[in-house]
């Protein structure tokens, strides 16, 4: 069989499970709907947390981008994974503790202001539709590279199943699909990594054949990779490019992030209990382990593939995949020379562009393994990027149907009324998400190191203080939260568009890059936090004695 | 509840946590980034060990941490008596 005709069966398959969830998931009470109900077992919770978290860009784009840039990949894989820390130590269990519905809510309440809840909504929606368009795009992507459609039918017909199990279904139909989309998705990812690492070292484990010898037993793969990577004139494999600081602010931004991204914490108020919301932010870090220490191998593993089957060789004797995927633009060969070889190189003399994303969509054609195999990576990409843009999508429509109009416009509004707000207001940013999908603001790529740099400056100082510091009051926390949000947009416009004067990498504070400066506009709101606070009226009474009870795991 | 117990398990929770953090950052800050030119010139299994921090050994060590925690709390609230459950 075909690899399309494979694709449109597992596809087929996979949107049919989800569709059935959803009817089966039905909510009626906005308990429901906005955390399903407060009753997802652990592994559950654990299996859709994996899934919310991993998305397009962890399941497409990151061995790739591992692939090119060695070491200093590692920003990702302790950044995405290390939150994971934070959340269980220091959040989950409070917020879950606390009991209510958002990310938002705990904000306003805790400073007992709307003020804060405000300033937490924007930066909420911010977060939000900046990573959904991504998630949206990606699903075109994948759409139109594995069934030969356009990109924007490939959008639409996303849009209608997220559509459809998150309105239906709210935060219960979106949970159970992402337990069935977890599943696709890890499966699709290690299947062919499994694949290659017996191919290129004869270790099934992908984790240990990256360290192994190479199937001639001449070498060890790293220091093969290192010797290749010399010789076409880039640093090391092994070696970082990026100046060490700058490593460590970004991967601390991108742990602090994480732990701040709403979609990602909310997950902790849908469990049973306190003990529930620390193990399954366990099993969730576990599960999603299984991909993010594959992917560095699988990175490893196409680089070398790559260097070995494509650089120095003649153009006539190309693999059918090169020319393949020659015709998507993703890859690029341009004879400088004219004399009919590939020269890979770090310099002016290169021929060759490679697309970062290819690594893991052609993995399974650069092996040659079988149909079925290349077909699952577009099942599993699909359902990484809708699991993430559900996720999201909830959110989105939770922030405007209850912390905008339930807590602070419209607190009359019946039980009822606010499921049909919650319902209008998904569908709403299904639609917001669709139409960045189909006409992606150019500035998408480099708008997602806000999210995580906007969650660290502003979500994640707040409620560890919230939780951790029953002195620090609303005046300190909203005047924190705008100054970390406030240098953070100010750091991102200069450098990345070129705002207040611009500037390059040599004019970066500290030497930190916009992607890293999430730390140091989070020590920013701590410290300003902390100033206002000194000069400002007390924390009430009233909000110490709920301070002092989501301490403790005990209902009275 | 008294007050004096809840301080108490306040306590050894911030104690708790503050041990497991500093193992967090130990691993990935500091073996994974500021050592690990220092720690690549060991090899082991194949991988340079600040390579290897780095890009695996950090990842389980996070897991495990977690999972430590896990086992702490819930040992911490059967001591102190909270059922834990609505």
């Amino acid at each position: 069989m075909s690899i399309q005709s494979w694709t449109y069966i597992l596809v087929g398959i996979t949107f049919s499970i989800y569709i059935a969830i959803a009817i089966w998931s039905r909510v009626q009470s906005t308990r429901e709907f906005y955390v399903a109900g407060g009753g997802v077992g652990a592994w559950a919770n654990g299996m859709a947390t994996a899934a919310d978290w991993m998305s397009a860009a962890s399941f497409i784009s990151m061995a790739g981008i591992i692939s090119f840039a060695g070491y200093d990949g590692a920003v990702y894989l302790m950044g995405w994974t290390g939150g994971y820390v934070l959340l269980a130590l220091l959040l989950a269990p409070y917020l879950r503790k606390f009991g209510k519905f958002t990310v938002p809510e705990f904000i306003g309440d805790r400073y007992y202001s709307n003020n804060a809840r405000l300033v937490a909504v924007f930066c909420a929606l911010l977060v939000s539709f900046t990573y959904v368009a991504g998630q949206m795009r990606g699903v075109g992507i994948v759409f139109s590279r594995f069934l030969e459609v356009d990109i924007n039918t490939g959008v639409i017909i996303g849009m209608l199943i997220v559509l459809f199990y998150a309105v239906l279904g709210g935060m219960k139909g979106i949970t159970y699909t992402q337990v069935a989309q977890y599943c696709v998705l890890i499966f699709a990812f290690m299947v062919p990594a499994i694949f290659i690492s017996i191919q290129m070292t004869g270790n099934p484990i992908p984790q240990l054949g990256f360290g192994s010898e190479i199937s001639d037993g001449s070498t060890y793969l790293l220091e093969k990779l290192d010797n290749l990577n010399v010789e076409l004139g880039f640093n090391k494999y092994t070696d970082n490019t990026k100046p060490l600081i700058d490593i460590f602010a970004i991967t601390l931004a991108l742990m602090v992030g994480t732990a701040g991204l709403p979609h990602v914490i909310v997950r902790f108020f849908t469990v049973k209990k306190v003990a529930d919301a620390r193990k399954s932010a366990g099993i969730a870090l576990l599960l999603i382990a299984i991909l993010y220490t594959t992917a560095p191998a699988v990175a490893a593993f196409a680089r070398t593939n790559l260097l070995e089957t494509i650089s120095t060789k003649s153009y006539s004797d190309i693999p059918q995949w090169f020319k393949k995927w020659e015709n998507t633009g993703l890859i690029k060969f341009d004879d400088l020379d004219n004399d009919g070889m590939i020269d890979y190189t770090n310099d002016d003399f290169n021929e060759l562009y490679v697309d970062r994303d290819i690594m893991v969509l052609a993995n399974p054609e650069i092996a040659n393994l079988p149909n079925w195999v290349v077909a699952l990576v577009a099942a599993g990409g699909l359902a990484a990027a809708l699991s993430t843009a559900a996720g999201l999508l909830l959110v989105i429509s939770a922030s405007v149907s209850h912390d905008l109009i339930k807590r602070v416009y419209y607190p009359e509004i019946s039980e009822k009324g606010e499921l049909v707000a919650a319902r209008i207001s998904a569908f709403f940013a299904v639609c917001v998400a669709g139409y960045f999908g189909i006409n992606p603001p150019g500035f998408v790529a480099a708008v997602v190191a806000l999210a995580f740099g906007l969650a660290a400056a502003s979500f994640f100082p707040a409620i560890v203080m919230g939780i951790f510091y029953k002195k620090m009051n609303k005046e300190g926390a909203i005047c924190g939260m705008l100054a970390g949000i406030g240098i953070m947009l100010f750091y991102m416009l200069k450098f990345k568009f070129d705002f207040f004067g611009g500037g390059s990498s040599e004019d970066y504070w500290f030497g930190i890059s916009p992607e890293g400066f999430g730390s140091v506009a989070m020590i920013l709101n701590f410290i300003v936090s902390f100033v206002v606070m000194k000069f400002t009226s007390p924390t009430p009474k009233k909000i110490k004695d709920i301070v002092d009870n989501i301490r403790i795991p005990e209902y009275e | 509840m008294k007050s004096k117990d809840r301080n108490n398990y306040w306590r050894i929770n911030i104690k708790y946590v503050s041990i497991l953090l500093s193992i967090w950052f130990t691993f990935s800050f500091l073996f994974g980034i500021i050592l690990k030119d220092f720690l690549n010139q060991f090899t082991i299994a194949g991988f340079k060990l600040g390579f290897w921090f780095a890009q695996q050994g950090s990842i389980y060590v996070f897991v495990i941490l977690i999972f430590t925690y896990v086992r702490l709390m819930n040992d911490l609230d059967k001591e102190f008596g909270f059922k834990n459950n609505k």
